[in-house]
Formats: structure tokens, C-alpha cells, sequence
């Protein structure tokens, strides 16, 4: 493996000139034409982009579900863009806490065995502090009472809070949230955010794909693609942010 | 939570989802492995009971029987003698250096009586060898003896069922029964125990059934009924003439079996033209009757397989559905960290449950088959006794023996079945693009 010829410390990932192609009935697609950008710890990206702007294509790379053609993903010292399958399989148990739109619990798993399943395919047995640490997690997302519940038990925002919590479980280097309030209605999605929220403040990195700008104005930075290429880079005012949570709450429907 | 120990309480919860259908895959394999038990058991019963009745008639003896002779053979007019005679047992019985002893036997039809109660039997003249060829065992007094057959005396031995039927709970030693078509008397000097049918020999298809016996010393058969024999059957008369209904050799050594059968052969080849005799060797009757029953087995041994083939085709069904079913969970659990592999230990081990499940009731039960199988004929015996008494003897006595390889076998067999047809969906599971399978519906 070759070293870094830069420094990685203190950033949760570095992308660099990732290139991805598809051949898709004999016709080469170009999703992604050279994107370049580094998330330090720390931080709270929303990846925007109108459809066929390669955000879907730039979330499995960053996810690790797929490889680039070309270009690099630094995640610590290791360069992912070179791993084969079960090493990428690795990477994701141990490095990356996924959060879906549509939850992606598993069906014949209660609350706390869903939290533990990134720790399952770490290939040990859990330990005593693995255990106390996935009840603490469905304590802080507050589902304490639910532990032995199942996903068709539970409400869309209880089901995406137990996801946050199984994102967490292996104390990864980013979470990856994909529309993540994509299914949810506005008071549950303002629990996500400020959920969300409440992560960063604590230390989490966070790398949000949205397409909702109230949802991005939550952010401290929006990286925006079009048509495979970075469009812009910028950060979120705290008062821009402090802004959107405020008409969020305000525009709250009232509860009858 | 060690990763297999996991992977196998996963594979349990996820069939749980549906209970139903696994039970149903289930049922499949475990018809599969209880039926190759079952017809092992079943077959290896029938084919050790042919085997003891033959091997109860002796595999050092050769029976020549008379049989009648086709009806065109036969004189029109008159009665024509036929079968063996007392000058041919004289002669294989000191003719042939390799035969040890030998047995006459002469049987009739009679009618016996005791009191007021009239029986139906057979009376067979025999002479004291004939204790010991058919293995017979006393319940009480003594077998015909020389010195009776010698003397020709009128006493007789009864078999267990003639006595009790016959004298009920008296005592039968000492006393008289009556042969009403003869007019005459027989002590009763001993009485048989209980003993199982043999093998069927010469012409009659039957086992042979000792069951309504009665023995009286053949010189006093010869002397006091004689050779010819009138029996009035439904109004008509009919009437043989035979001096001896059976031979018995015995022969010194197995070895020698089949070269004595030949001389015996060639020494009643007289007997050719009236086709009234026919020479029984039970000895290949036994190899007979043991590459039979190695081909039954394996003929059985083949149906059950094919039952447990459908019921793995029947598990690879349920396993492929699943996995398009499970399309998300698969997707989601790549995306959690699941390596290819992970997903095909993960169905693997399901359709193993599924397969072990089905094997090991499918052994439980094939352990009971003998007292199913025992339960089953006393339940019919009870509700349809008449419909029972005409079915084939093998069907009402056979006793399923089961074998014992059968079991690992067929546990063996179950999980290859299971890992077999778990393979292809297992793998088709662990090949999906984890992209992809996120976004199935």
C-alpha cells in the first residue's frame, strides 16, 4: 500500500479526481467527470444536485459500494478506490454508518439486534461493551423502551432513529445519510435534523445527499454537483443555518 | 455471539417469518428420510422372513414332495398311483453315501374329535426325524419314537393349536381322540410347542403350516389307513393313491448339498414322464431368495431416494423465492458490512435447518416404524378382520427390521440434500450488486 503523498489527518475522507463510467447498452455514461473535495472531521456536508448529476453515483462511492474508474477516496490511510470486495466490505462495516430514506431495517430483527448488525459482520463475538454500547445508543435516540420491538412495530421517524443509532454503532469516520427525511413529514424530519444536529455538535461528521434546500440550509457546508462536476463548494452561515431551524419550527403544522 | 452460532439464529428467526412454509419444506425432506427408513425397514422385514422360513426348513436337507400329476397323465378310469414310493425312500436312504438320514412323511386331511368337539387337521405319519428336521419343540411329553413307529402304535403327538383347541384346559397326555372317518382311536403322548410356518415347498404356493398338526408313527398310517384315500368333497368322491408324500434328506455336509440333489435326481428320473415329483433344495432357494431380497432393497432404497430428491428440489423452490424476497435484506446487509461470503453462509445455513429439521424428525419417525407398522395391522385387523384375512401372509406377519446404516445415512443424505440445493440460490443471493438489491422494492 502506498503512502499518503498528502496528509489525511483530520479529515474523515478526501476525494480526489474521481472519475466513474458506465457502460450502459454499449453506451459509455461519464456519471462522474473528475470530482475533488475533502470533508474534515468534524464536519456537516449536504451533497445537493438535480437528478443525473452523479449524486447517487458519488453516495455508493463515498458508501463504498462501488469503485471509481479513475481518482482516489482517502479514507484514513488507505486508499479505497484500490480495495477489492471484501476489503471495501470491511471498510464499510468498521468506517461508515449508513442512514437510508427508507430506513432499511431488517424485518426479523428487534431494535437492538438491527443497531448490532454492522458489528455482526466484524466477524467477532460482541463484547460486554459493544452490548452496554447499542442499548446506549437506542437510550440516546430514545428508544430505550423499544429494544425488543420490531421494525413494523415502530413509525417511520422511530424506525429512521434506530437506523441513526445502528449508523453509530461501530463508531465510524463519517455517517452517510441518503434522503435521509426523503419518507418522513415535518415534525418527524425536524427530530432527524436536530438529531442530526446534536451529533455534529458532539464531534460526529455527517455527509447528508438531499435535494431539499431547508434540508441543506441545516448544513455547515452544501457541495452542489451538475452534470458529474462540482458546481460549488460553500459554506452555511450560522445565521443562514440558525435561520432555516427557526422557519422550520415556525412553519411546524399545528398539532390538532 | 460466535459468527456461525449467529448466522444459525438468524437463519432460524428469518424462517420463522414464515411458518408455514418451512414447515412445509420441512415435511418434504422429512417424508423423504422417514420414507427411506421406512422401505429399508419394511423391505429388509420381508426379505428376513423369506430368509428364516427357508432357512427353517434347513439348508442341509433336500425335499423331494409329490406333487399331483396334471389331470391328463392321469387314467381316465380308476384311480392311478402316483409319487414316491416306500422302495424309493429305501433306496436314497442307503443308496447315497452322503445322506445322513432320511425322513418319509405321508399327510392327510382328517377329521379329529374329542368329546363332542369335532376339528378339521392333518394327519401326518412321520417318523422321530421328523422332530428334528422341522425343529420342533416339545410343550409337554415325548415325540413319536422308533420303538412306536417299530410297534405301530396307535399313539400320536398333537401341535399346540390342535390341543388346546381340541381338550382346552385339560390335560391331553393319556388321553383319546377320535378319527371318525377311520373309527379309530389314538393315545395322545405328547404335545408340540407353538411353532411358525417355512417356506412354501413343492407345488402348493403356501407356506407350510404346522398349526393343526397331528403325528402318528408312519407304519401305523400305513398299516391302518393304507395308501389309497377316499375324501367326499361337496358330494362327489375323490380318492388318491400314494405311498409317500415327502422325502427329507438330510446330508452331511453343505458342500454336499448340491451333488447329493443331483443323484437324487437322476435316481427318481423314472418319476420324469408322470411329472408327479418335484425336488426342493432349500439351500438355493436361500441364495434365491437372498439376491431377491438385495434387489428389493435396492429397488425401495431407489423410490425413497426420489422422494427425497423432490424434497430437495422442493427446498431449492422455497430458497429461490426467498431470495428474491429478500432482495433489500441482502442489499442492506452488504451495505452493513456483509461480505459475499457472509450471504452464502447465511442461506446455506437456512436451507441446512430446513434440510436437518426435516432429517432428523425423518429419523424419529423411521424409529417408530416398527410399532407403527405393528399398530397400523392391529387397528385393521380390528375394524376389517375378514378383509385382513385375505391379504397375503407377508402382509399380515412381515416385522420391519430396520437397518441400521439406514440412519446415518439418511441424516448424511439430508444435509448433502440440504447444502446441494441450497447452493444455487445461496450463491445467486451472494452475487447481487448490493446497489442494485438497495433499490429493490
Amino acid at each position: 500500500m502506498s503512502t499518503p503523498h498528502f496528509d489525511t489527518d483530520g479529515f474523515a475522507c478526501r476525494v480526489v479526481d474521481m472519475k466513474k463510467e458506465y457502460v450502459l447498452k454499449s453506451e459509455t455514461v461519464r456519471a462522474l467527470r473528475g470530482v475533488s473535495f475533502d470533508v474534515p472531521e468534524g464536519d456537516y456536508v449536504a451533497i445537493m444536485g438535480p437528478s443525473g448529476s452523479g449524486k447517487s453515483t458519488l453516495l455508493n462511492m463515498l458508501g463504498c459500494l462501488d469503485k471509481p474508474t479513475s481518482g482516489s477516496l482517502w479514507l484514513g490511510n488507505d486508499d479505497v478506490a484500490k480495495m477489492n470486495d471484501d476489503q471495501l466490505a470491511d471498510i464499510r462495516s468498521q468506517r461508515i454508518g449508513f442512514v437510508f430514506q427508507s430506513y432499511n431495517l431488517i424485518q426479523q430483527l428487534t431494535v437492538v439486534e438491527n443497531i448490532q448488525v454492522p458489528l455482526f459482520y466484524q466477524g467477532r463475538s460482541l463484547s460486554k461493551e459493544q452490548q452496554r454500547r447499542s442499548i446506549e445508543l437506542a437510550h440516546m435516540v430514545g428508544l430505550a423502551e423499544r429494544l425488543d420491538h420490531r421494525p413494523t412495530q415502530l413509525s417511520g421517524g422511530q424506525q429512521q432513529r434506530v437506523a441513526i443509532a445502528r449508523s453509530l454503532v461501530n463508531d465510524p469516520f463519517f455517517i452517510l445519510a441518503d434522503e435521509p427525511t426523503g419518507n418522513l413529514d415535518s415534525r418527524t424530519t425536524e427530530e432527524i435534523l436536530q438529531l442530526f444536529e446534536k451529533l455534529n455538535n458532539e464531534g460526529r461528521t455527517i455527509i447528508l445527499v438531499t435535494h431539499e434546500d431547508e434540508v441543506s440550509k441545516r448544513a455547515k457546508r452544501v457541495v452542489r454537483l451538475k452534470d458529474g462536476r462540482l458546481q460549488w463548494d460553500k459554506q452555511n452561515s450560522q445565521e443562514v443555518r440558525d435561520a432555516a431551524a427557526k422557519y422550520a419550527i415556525d412553519n411546524m403544522p399545528v398539532e390538532v | 455471539m460466535n459468527i456461525w452460532l449467529g448466522t444459525i439464529q438468524l437463519g432460524v428467526k428469518s424462517l420463522w417469518l414464515h411458518p408455514l412454509r418451512s414447515l412445509l419444506t420441512v415435511l418434504g425432506i422429512f417424508i423423504g428420510v422417514a420414507s427411506v427408513i421406512w422401505l429399508l425397514a419394511i423391505s429388509k422385514g420381508i426379505g428376513d422372513e423369506a430368509q428364516r422360513q427357508i432357512e427353517s426348513l434347513g439348508a442341509d436337507t433336500i425335499m423331494i414332495r409329490t406333487i399331483k400329476p396334471p389331470s391328463e397323465k392321469m387314467s381316465a378310469q380308476g384311480l392311478t398311483p402316483y409319487g414316491l414310493t416306500r422302495e424309493e425312500f429305501d433306496l436314497l436312504s442307503t443308496g447315497i453315501p452322503t445322506v445322513k438320514s432320511a425322513l418319509p412323511i405321508r399327510e392327510l386331511r382328517r377329521q379329529f374329535q374329542y368329546r363332542d368337539r369335532k376339528l378339521d387337521g392333518r394327519l401326518v405319519g412321520c417318523t422321530p426325524e421328523y422332530f428334528e428336521v422341522n425343529r420342533m419343540e416339545m410343550a409337554d411329553g415325548h415325540f413319536i419314537s422308533d420303538a412306536e413307529n417299530f410297534s405301530m402304535a396307535t399313539n400320536c403327538v398333537l401341535s399346540a393349536k390342535m390341543a388346546e383347541r381340541l381338550f382346552w384346559h385339560e390335560d391331553p397326555i393319556g388321553k383319546r381322540i377320535y378319527l371318525p372317518e377311520n373309527q379309530d382311536f389314538y393315545f395322545v403322548v405328547g404335545v408340540l410347542k407353538p411353532k411358525g410356518a417355512t417356506a412354501a415347498v413343492g407345488g402348493s404356493m403356501a407356506a407350510q403350516d404346522f398349526s393343526n398338526d397331528v403325528y402318528i408313527p408312519i407304519r401305523t398310517l400305513h398299516q391302518r389307513i393304507g395308501d389309497m384315500v377316499m375324501v367326499s368333497r361337496s358330494g362327489s368322491r375323490e380318492g388318491e393313491i400314494i405311498e409317500l408324500n415327502q422325502i427329507t434328506l438330510r446330508v452331511t455336509q453343505v458342500s454336499d448339498v448340491k451333488r447329493t440333489a443331483d443323484l437324487v435326481e437322476s435316481a427318481l428320473s423314472s418319476h420324469e414322464k408322470m411329472e408327479d415329483i418335484s425336488v426342493v433344495v432349500p439351500l438355493e432357494l436361500l441364495e434365491q431368495a437372498r439376491t431377491t431380497r438385495a434387489m428389493f432393497m435396492l429397488f425401495m432404497g431407489m423410490i425413497a431416494a426420489i422422494s427425497l430428491l423432490v424434497g430437495g428440489i422442493g427446498i431449492m423452490n422455497i430458497m429461490l423465492a426467498t431470495v428474491t424476497e429478500r432482495t433489500r435484506e441482502i442489499g442492506i446487509r452488504r451495505a452493513l458490512g456483509a461480505k459475499r461470503r457472509d450471504i452464502i453462509r447465511q442461506f446455506l445455513v437456512e436451507t441446512s435447518v430446513l434440510s436437518l429439521a426435516g432429517g432428523i424428525t425423518g429419523i424419529l419417525f423411521g424409529l417408530l416404524c416398527g410399532p407403527a407398522v405393528n399398530g397400523a395391522r392391529a387397528l385393521a385387523n380390528a375394524w376389517f378382520s375378514e378383509q385382513m384375512a385375505d391379504l397375503p401372509e407377508v402382509v399380515r406377519t412381515v416385522q420391519p427390521s430396520i437397518v441400521p446404516e439406514s440412519i446415518p445415512g439418511a441424516f448424511l443424505i439430508s444435509l448433502i440434500v440440504g447444502l446441494v440445493f441450497g447452493i444455487y440460490p445461496a450463491t445467486r443471493a451472494a452475487k447481487m450488486n448490493p446497489i442494485e438489491a438497495l433499490r429493490h422494492e
